[in-house]
């Protein structure tokens, strides 16, 4: 029986393991979908730009460092010293939140009461641009980034249940949970976030009452930026801060397929769902035909949803009148 | 009268005979000039929906604005709460002349609104909806908010009595908890007028607060209206269909037809006045 196998086991804490990686995705897309209706094509390419930035303040590059060298004559790649990683984090979350202020004013601002779809081809632009301007500011080459999280398998699981498991996922595990218990709390007992949910259900109301909508873009914007910036720094440590960081935004997709588009705990289950699934149907399924299901697995199950239930697992059910 | 009145025109009237009673007890005060619009017209390309409307309201007075279909009153009312910017005209409120201004400025200033077509929070339930109206009140910083704690859970719970004070005011304290997108169309009116009344507004818009409503839940919108400008002092601009209401409430009665204003006056000078008859009834061209 595969229940009491352990290597059943391991799979399944690493998928879910692997699921939240997703959901930190995911949530990005949410958070911004709810609270302006507007689908975030460029969260994969924030999550790279944040774990550039935050690469280039660890190891002290010099942005634009071409350029520069290009306009002055200049040779200066580096400052030479780098800064501490949580002074480096802060700062990385300083350009997030310019960057959102800079989104909302170029792009969203004049793009004001456009259709759903015009500011989704905005938001193409604005992940070739970020991405651009990433390989700009910071170079192409891949990075590794290290912020002293803990790397390897851990010990003391396979000493204990003979499970493999990586530290690096635990740890992205904790901060997942930890991020979306503040999100909870703050979008449920604060002002603003009440605000933030005033403004997701009814923009017109919003404005009657005395909410700003700039402003609050602003924070949604900036949220946003901060799970890119701890979903930039989990997959950048795990797997080296390079350019097909951007693709991740791809697996987020069917995720939110799976959880719906306005919910936040359905970011997290999907994202736990499609990760499971896709390593216990390569287990299962792969084999007999020949492998490799996990590049499509993820997608086969969104497009079912689609047909079965197009809102997803915890998405508002779509009723129009006529 | 020469036709009897059917049974639901006679229950109707006894109501608001009964409300006038009640309230005719003590005459209210009516203060000064609080908000004056002058001169305002608004465009929208080649259309005209409001041509060169000048009135004002008094503090402390039921203001109605009447007219048919179409004839600018709703666009009145996003003007005066900044939804629409008109190319001509201006607005004196308290005494200053408005600039331009974004509809969340205008809340600050103490003016609240609903809506015709009902912008509640569905979502949300009664009490946070309610709560949202409250947000002009709270200042407390994001610091505080988002640690939860000392100035800003006092504020809340400052903010909260308030807020159950409404809701008792309004008699929807059975759904509090309720997201207001499953109640029905009446109670959703009066949370939405809930969330209007928690901003404490110097002035109340009210665009339609009967509008779809059946005669008993007319009759309750009537009184807490009513309640609402006596016991608060607020001051009320409203729109509504209903000639019966309209003219039992309101203090004074504004006219709109085809975006220009052709009556203003207390609802007997309005009823007699021969431009507003023909604008109703119709008048024949011959």
């Amino acid at each position: 029986m595969f229940l009491t196998d352990p290597f059943f086991w391991e799979i399944v804490v690493s998928g879910l393991l692997a699921g939240v990686m997703y959901s930190l995705v995911a949530l990005g897309f949410v958070l911004i979908f709810k609270a302006s209706g507007i689908f975030n094509f460029a969260q994969g390419v924030f999550a790279l730009f944040a774990a550039l930035t935050l690469v280039g303040f660890q190891t002290g590059q010099v942005p634009f460092a071409h350029v520069l060298s290009w306009l002055t004559g200049t040779e200066i790649h580096n400052w030479g010293a780098g800064l501490p990683t949580l002074v480096a984090i802060l700062f990385s979350l300083g350009v997030m939140i310019l960057l959102a202020w800079v989104v909302v004013r170029v792009v969203l601002r004049p793009l004001v009461n456009q259709e759903g779809i015009i500011l989704f081809m905005a938001t193409i632009g604005l992940a070739f641009v970020l991405e651009g301007l990433g390989d700009l500011m910071w170079g192409a080459n891949v990075k590794t980034l290290d912020v002293g999280l803990p790397q390897g398998p851990s010990d003391t699981i396979i000493d204990a249940t003979g499970m493999f498991v990586e530290k690096i996922e635990i740890s992205a595990a904790v901060v997942a949970v930890i991020l979306v218990v503040a999100l909870m709390m703050f979008s449920q007992y604060t002002k603003m976030g009440r605000a933030l949910r005033a403004v997701a259900d009814d923009h017109q109301a919003a404005l009657s009452v005395g909410i700003s909508l700039e402003t609050i873009w602003w924070i949604v914007w900036s949220i946003a930026g901060l799970v890119a910036l701890v979903a930039g720094i989990m997959w950048g440590a795990k797997s080296g801060v390079q350019f097909s960081l951007s693709l991740i935004a791809l697996k987020a997709l069917p995720v939110l397929m799976l959880g719906g588009f306005t919910s936040i705990p359905g970011a997290i289950v999907g994202g736990l769902i499609i990760g499971v699934g896709e390593k216990i149907f390569e287990l299962y399924v792969g084999p007999f035909i020949g492998g490799a299901t996990e590049n499509w697995f993820a997608y086969m199950l969104a497009l079912m949803f689609l047909l079965f239930r197009p809102q997803g697992l915890f998405g508002e059910k779509i009723i129009e009148r006529v | 009268m020469s036709l009897p009145p059917t049974a639901e025109a006679a229950e109707n009237d006894d109501a608001y005979a009964a409300a006038e009673e009640e309230h005719g007890l003590n005459p209210r005060q009516v203060g000064p000039v609080i908000m004056d619009i002058r001169n305002i017209t608004l465009r929208f390309g080649g259309v005209v929906a409001i041509k060169d409307i000048s009135f004002d309201v008094r503090e402390g007075e039921i203001r109605a604005i009447i007219g048919p279909n179409g004839a600018g009153k709703s666009s009145m009312l996003n003007v005066i709460n900044g939804f629409y910017h008109p190319q001509e005209g201006e607005i004196w409120f308290r005494g200053k002349k408005r600039g331009a201004m974004k509809p969340h400025e205008i809340a600050k200033q103490g003016i609240a609104r609903t809506f015709q077509n009902i912008a509640l929070f569905k979502g949300m339930t009664t009490l946070d909806n309610i709560m949202t109206g409250r947000l002009t009140k709270m200042h407390k910083n994001m610091f505080w908010q988002a640690l939860w704690s000392g100035p800003a859970e006092a504020e809340e719970i400052e903010h909260r009595e308030r807020v159950e004070k409404i809701i008792d005011f309004l008699e929807i304290q059975h759904i509090r908890k309720t997201p207001v997108g499953r109640l029905p169309y009446g109670l959703q009116k009066r949370v939405e007028l809930g969330r209007a009344l928690a901003a404490e507004p110097q002035l109340l818009l009210l665009d339609e607060p009967m509008a779809g409503m059946n005669v008993e839940e007319k009759e309750d919108m009537c009184r807490f209206i009513l309640d609402v400008n006596e016991e608060f002092g607020t001051t009320i601009a409203l729109i509504e269909h209903d000639m019966g209401v309209v003219m039992d409430i309101a203090d004074r009665v504004v006219v709109l037809d085809y975006g220009r204003k052709i009556g203003d006056g207390t609802p007997d000078e309005v009823r007699k006045n021969q431009d507003v008859i023909d604008a109703y009834l119709g008048v024949a061209h011959d």
